[in-house]
């Protein structure tokens, strides 16, 4: 069991008190995902800006070399946040590429979380309120977000194991299920040159769906290929740069409800997920049908 | 009347409260915002009316009493109930009436997928649609489905009854079209007057059951294991 949300704002009064919502929803499904939590927070993009989400065990030593080692290098560019155990690095696009290199060669205990140019993910083992506390995550603003509470069980309680995944640029996935043909899909992928961070399910299928949309597909298309290839039961959320898709099974046991009202589109594995949200008791609410991909964008 | 309000009570005090109620007693439950196992086990005629959605499990196992939601329901709405009503105004979730014994559940909105899974004995009128594998294994009662029905419907079904309105998008195994008789017409006629539903066109319902022919052994399988 786990507890998805999601929340995509039609209107300034949602997205600026994004961050807020997301907290308040993901702590609502604390009974359904203990263990660990997670958002990806889809912010206003700056101009030939990028970001990257750095992740470190000892943040404290780990980011203050980090800051060191790229202020010694002058053709780069940056500005450097810290959220707990987490760090924002905004650059110029151009420079980002080269930048995860070098993190990637010179810091083996630091962890890339995720590279865009809106999207910033926060994620660490504890109980939801815990995490969406350590990050300060209710002052955040954004387009859209989705979030995940973990209760693990394809692979370890650890930072990397708890979701959002994301492999793409501005892409990421929460997933509430289990899949069954992880171990050779996860195989298959690496053959075709993607790598992983863990033995985790979700992150496959979060490989598998930006595989596809690297190579063509558009996330519709993606998402439908996953209903051929991925066996097991999920219920996906998917964040991209522009909005989030929905995804259940055809099976269909994990639970999942859409609210969608002038103001928003909500997801939550519960309606107790939604009740935080303005003018929810004159929402349109319904349960998303097995097998069919949901989509909205800006 | 007496309010049972969640801003006020938790979910534990206000279910003992039920439990222990007296015969006749009528309850008005406010704020539930999606609360699991609410109004379960309650065994004795009493009237619940909850103002808002509910989430899993609600009025689990009931005996006696009529309970109205205003609002909708989580999955497994009257699981194992025994006897009693339930009302929905809204949608349910995933396995409404999952193996219930008899009693009635009417459903103003759409049920999703495995309404009435196993069920013993009760009746289900849902208005709206029901989602896939609906009365799957279905031994006893009677399904009653005013809008479409999705895939597998009435899968490995025994003996209950199946009425639907609208479409079907297929059949389960051993699941088949049966003629609709001036005896399955009155029943059916009997179980919606029973639930106080007034707006129906009999004409526009057929009637679905069991082909029983995965009642016994069949030789001519035996290859196939």
């Amino acid at each position: 069991m786990c507890g998805i949300v999601g929340l995509y704002a039609k209107k300034e009064n949602i997205s600026a008190n994004l961050g807020l919502h997301l907290s308040k929803m993901l702590e609502s499904m604390s009974d359904r995902g203990p263990d660990s939590a997670g958002l990806a927070i889809f912010g206003k993009p700056i101009a030939k800006r990028a970001k990257i989400m750095v992740q470190s065990q000892s943040p404290e030593d780990d980011f203050q070399k980090l800051k060191k080692f790229l202020s010694t290098k002058k053709e780069i560019s940056f500005s450097f946040e810290t959220h707990s155990t987490h760090a924002v690095i905004k650059l110029d696009v151009k420079q980002k590429d080269k930048v995860v290199n070098l993190i990637n060669d010179t810091f083996p205990n630091l962890r890339i979380l995720s590279v865009g140019k809106k999207m910033e993910i926060y994620k660490e083992v504890g109980r939801p309120a815990e995490v969406v506390k350590r990050f300060e995550i209710a002052k955040m603003k954004g387009s859209h977000g989705i979030g995940h509470t973990r209760m693990a069980t394809e692979s370890a309680v650890t930072t990397l194991g708890a979701h959002p995944f994301s492999t793409g640029e501005d892409q990421c996935l929460v997933h509430n299920g289990s899949l069954s043909n992880h171990n050779s899909l996860r195989r298959e992928l690496m053959r075709k040159e993607m790598t992983f961070e863990t033995e985790n399910d979700s992150e496959v299928a979060a490989s598998f769906i930006t595989y596809g949309m690297n190579s063509g597909k558009t996330l519709k298309e993606a998402l439908e290929s996953a209903l051929v290839e991925l066996d097991g039961f999920y219920t996906f959320v998917v964040g991209t740069e522009n909005g989030f898709g929905v995804l259940r099974d055809p099976i269909a046991c994990k639970p999942a409800v859409l609210a969608e009202t002038p103001d928003y589109v909500a997801f939550g594995s519960e309606y107790r997920a939604l009740t935080s949200l303005p003018k929810i008791e004159k929402a349109k609410v319904w349960e998303p049908e097995p097998a069919t991909v949901y989509f909205w964008g800006h | 009347m007496n309010i049972l309000d969640f801003n006020k009570l938790s979910l534990r005090d206000i279910n003992k409260v039920l439990q222990e109620s007296d015969k006749n007693s009528f309850f008005s439950i406010r704020n539930p915002k999606g609360s699991h196992a609410l109004a379960v086990g309650i065994n004795k005629q009493i009237t619940v009316k909850v103002i808002g959605s509910v989430g899993y499990y609600c009025a689990g196992m009931n005996k006696f009493s009529d309970i109205k939601v205003e609002g909708s329901a989580g999955p497994g709405l009257g699981e194992n109930m025994m006897s009693g009503n339930i009302h929905v105004t809204g949608d349910v979730s995933q396995y409404a009436g999952a193996s219930g014994h008899g009693g009635s559940i009417l459903v103003e909105g759409n049920a999703s997928s495995r309404c009435g899974i196993s069920m013993k004995g009760v009746d289900i009128i849902v208005k709206g649609n029901v989602g896939h594998m609906s009365a799957f294994m279905a031994q006893k009662g009677n399904l009653v489905i005013f809008g479409n029905a999705g895939h597998a419907l009435g899968d490995s079904i025994y003996e209950a009854n199946i009425y639907v309105a609208g479409e079907v998008a297929s059949l389960g195994a051993d699941c088949i079209e049966k003629k609709m008789t001036k005896k399955h017409l009155s029943k059916l006629e009997n179980i919606l007057s029973n639930a106080n539903v007034s707006d129906y066109n009999l004409d526009t319902f057929r009637r679905f059951g069991s082909a029983r022919s995965l009642y016994n052994f069949n030789v001519d399988n035996a290859k196939i294991y």
